[in-house]
């Protein structure tokens, strides 16, 4: 569908030679529309960063297609020069670790211009300082003058996650992907970070592919929008967010939100587990037949989960999930076989 | 079964539950820097009690780390105690931490007082089998046998819910983040210490994973009995492990209580944007209110009540004069605030939107 900014059609990506291949994205496919907020969570190495990777242009997908405004991003056919500089333009991606991300020799002012005079957004130094003045206040660094000049060691971790932020907006994006951009950031700063990001969104209509491990973060950013899990390379469940939070319906989600500790000591010791039958994550060397959590899944069916891979199927209300219990629980046994 | 056994021991072994195991007392510790002098803790005094389970909660640089490892005087060489006592105590006996000699510590650690740092990969030698690292760590601390380690370490390696004979021939490497916790876990508890310190038990471990060393902690904690200090900077933790909760700014205590009391009462507001700040999972949607500006420099801290350039609440006497620990209402509930009945008022109606959304899950 072309409402979409964004689209990923069937990613596949592989790492490794022929001897040891491993797939890190098994045939991923979402979009998200112009002003969308779609959260990508899952346990590390279930392939969020390098989905992440893929639509931010980082990564080439080994298979499948991203698109940008209906373009696609990697194939060749009709593509010019102007679509590829409007799509590495319109899609920036925030990293996790504003230690590693920033140049440590680079003041936040070369920091910010050099996209800004390369791109053209400005003609000359007066301009710059000015555009990088108006970021900085942007991102709530402020009086600007106190952080145009610094160095990056020079700022504390919630400090330089903002120097990212502004940095993403240099060039004015329409979409964002945010690489776990909260997780370093101490307790009582993220929230007012989230908030900016949100503010992104408010003001400038900025679309967000949201990438974390923390669904108490997931739930409170993209609380309008959209949570896709994955498991081991694939999504398992898409669904908005009150849904996802108040009835998961795939068994990878129910463990997940069973399983999440809450800063609510009674909720939290009062909560229903879900127990799997196994603790061990699979390894992406020797992964399991038909459906990949079918080892630790408590609604485990023999004969048809470890045999059969269950497609992610649209289960109404725009929700998706790729489970046999689900598809036959909802849609009748017929859509199973 | 040998996963029957070490319970069995652990009851047998139980510590009198009437001593406290550990207490500081006006404990300061400072980093010599080249900037100057960072002062880390400031004059923390605490008591941990008779198997209970106590969260040391803050943000990184308040200091909770360095407490830890003082307790256990591991501590780096740019570090110094300038003032304070730590006491151990062991049914009737009571030993000063800060006047033993390295042998004595060694007896002290490990035996006595076991600690599982953060990291789980870099606590282990890379190029040592399981199997070799928990017999150099036995034999340090005076268990020459090989036969007898190997056998306790096989039992509570399966205790801790692994497979042993695997784990034992394994390099670091092959585990995995969860199972390194676990064999750390493990071998903190090889030679039945009556206190546990555990930094950041949890943190960097997948979601399923940590539920599974939360589990684990409960389990242990009830079988064996040990008091446990735990360090995070992740309430949810504190709130699911916890009986009782210390939070911590800028190198002091400002506020310690019953978990009940920490999270559904909290007095310090400090505290109370913490808690602000860090949504629930399950349930509706919450507001949550950040704590404007950033954590003081240690090198140089504001004068009076440290959080008072952050406060809402602030007045003149906090800017010149530091409140000092107090109880308040509740049984042991201490808070270091000059404002504690405006930061109750305003806690009212968190309390209520929290009530009202628990119910809503109901």
């Amino acid at each position: 569908m072309s409402d979409y900014i964004i689209e990923a059609q069937n990613l596949v990506r592989r790492f490794g030679s022929r001897k040891s291949l491993v797939t890190a994205v098994d045939n991923v496919s979402f979009g998200i529309e112009e002003g969308e907020v779609v959260c990508l969570v899952g346990e590390s190495g279930c392939g969020k960063t390098t989905t992440g990777k893929m639509i931010a242009g980082l990564l080439k997908p080994t298979e499948g297609r991203v698109r940008y405004a209906g373009r696609d991003v990697w194939g060749d056919n009709g593509r010019s020069k102007e679509d590829r500089k409007a799509y590495r333009l319109g899609v920036q991606i925030i990293h996790q670790d504003p230690y590693a991300s920033l140049n440590p020799s680079h003041t936040i002012f070369k920091i910010l211009s050099t996209p800004l005079l390369h791109h053209r957004f400005v003609q000359n130094r007066a301009e710059a300082i000015e555009q990088v003045s108006e970021l900085l206040t942007r991102v709530g660094l402020s009086p600007v003058e106190d952080f145009i000049t610094k160095y990056p060691h020079q700022l504390s971790g919630g400090q330089r996650q903002r120097v990212s932020v502004a940095r993403a907006l240099t060039v004015k994006p329409k979409v964002i992907v945010a690489d776990e951009a909260v997780s370093m950031v101490d307790v009582s700063l993220r929230v007012s970070l989230l908030d900016i990001l949100g503010s992104l969104k408010r003001d400038l209509g900025v679309t967000y592919l949201f990438i974390t491990h923390d669904l108490a973060v997931a739930k409170f950013f993209a609380w309008a929008g959209r949570i896709a899990v994955m498991y081991v390379g694939s999504i398992v469940e898409l669904a908005s967010t009150p849904q996802l939070v108040n009835d998961p319906l795939h068994p990878y989600s129910k463990a997940l939100l069973s399983a999440v500790p809450e800063a609510d000591p009674e909720l939290t010791r009062s909560k229903e587990r879900l127990q799997l039958r196994s603790h061990d994550i699979p390894s992406l060397f020797a992964l399991p037949h038909g459906c990949r959590f079918h080892p630790r899944c408590p609604f485990f069916m023999e004969g048809l989960c470890d045999v059969k891979r269950p497609d992610l199927v649209p289960v109404g209300n725009g929700r998706w999930v790729a489970c046999h219990l689900v598809a036959r629980e909802i849609l009748g046994s017929d859509a199973v076989a | 079964m040998s996963a029957n056994r070490i319970t069995e021991q652990g009851r047998a072994t139980r510590h009198s539950a009437q001593v406290v195991p550990l207490s500081m007392k006006d404990l300061w510790v400072e980093y010599e820097v080249r900037r100057g002098c960072v002062k880390a803790v400031r004059g923390v005094t605490l008591d941990l009690r008779p198997e209970e389970s106590l969260a040391l909660i803050g943000e990184s640089g308040c200091g909770k780390t360095t407490l830890g490892l003082a307790l256990v005087r591991l501590l780096a060489k740019a570090a110094r105690i300038t003032e304070g006592s730590i006491t151990y105590r062991r049914d009737d006996q009571e030993l000063d931490i800060l006047s033993l000699n390295s042998r004595e510590l060694r007896r002290f650690r490990w035996r006595e007082c076991a600690m599982v740092f953060q990291s789980a990969l870099n606590a282990f030698n890379p190029v040592l089998r399981i199997r070799d690292q928990i017999y150099d760590t036995a034999r340090a601390h005076g268990v020459t046998s090989r036969e007898e380690t190997n056998q306790r370490a096989l039992e509570l390696l399966e205790y801790v819910q692994l497979d042993p004979r695997r784990v034992i021939n394994a390099y670091p490497h092959e585990l995995s983040g969860g199972m390194r916790q676990r064999v750390l876990l493990a071998m903190s508890l090889l030679l039945s210490p009556q206190v546990l310190i555990l930094d950041e038990p949890t943190t960097a471990l997948d979601i399923l994973t940590q539920r599974t060393i939360i589990d684990l902690l409960v389990r242990l904690k009830a079988d064996l009995g040990f008091s446990m200090l735990f360090i995070s900077h992740d309430l949810a933790t504190a709130a699911e492990l916890a009986d009782r909760v210390a939070t911590m700014y800028a190198g002091g205590i400002v506020e310690l209580g019953s978990v009940n009391d920490i999270f559904y009462r909290p007095y310090h507001p400090y505290t109370l944007g913490l808690i602000h700040a860090v949504p629930t999972v399950t349930g509706d949607f919450e507001e949550l209110v950040s704590i404007p500006g950033a954590p003081p420099d240690l090198i140089d801290p504001p004068d009076g009540c440290k959080f008072h350039p952050r406060c809402p609440y602030a007045t003149e006497r906090c800017r010149v004069e530091e409140p000092q620990l107090e109880p308040v209402a509740g049984d042991g509930h201490l808070v270091a605030c000059f404002h504690t009945d405006l930061v109750r008022r305003d806690a009212a109606d968190l309390l209520q939107r929290l009530t009202d959304s628990g119910e809503a899950r109901r």
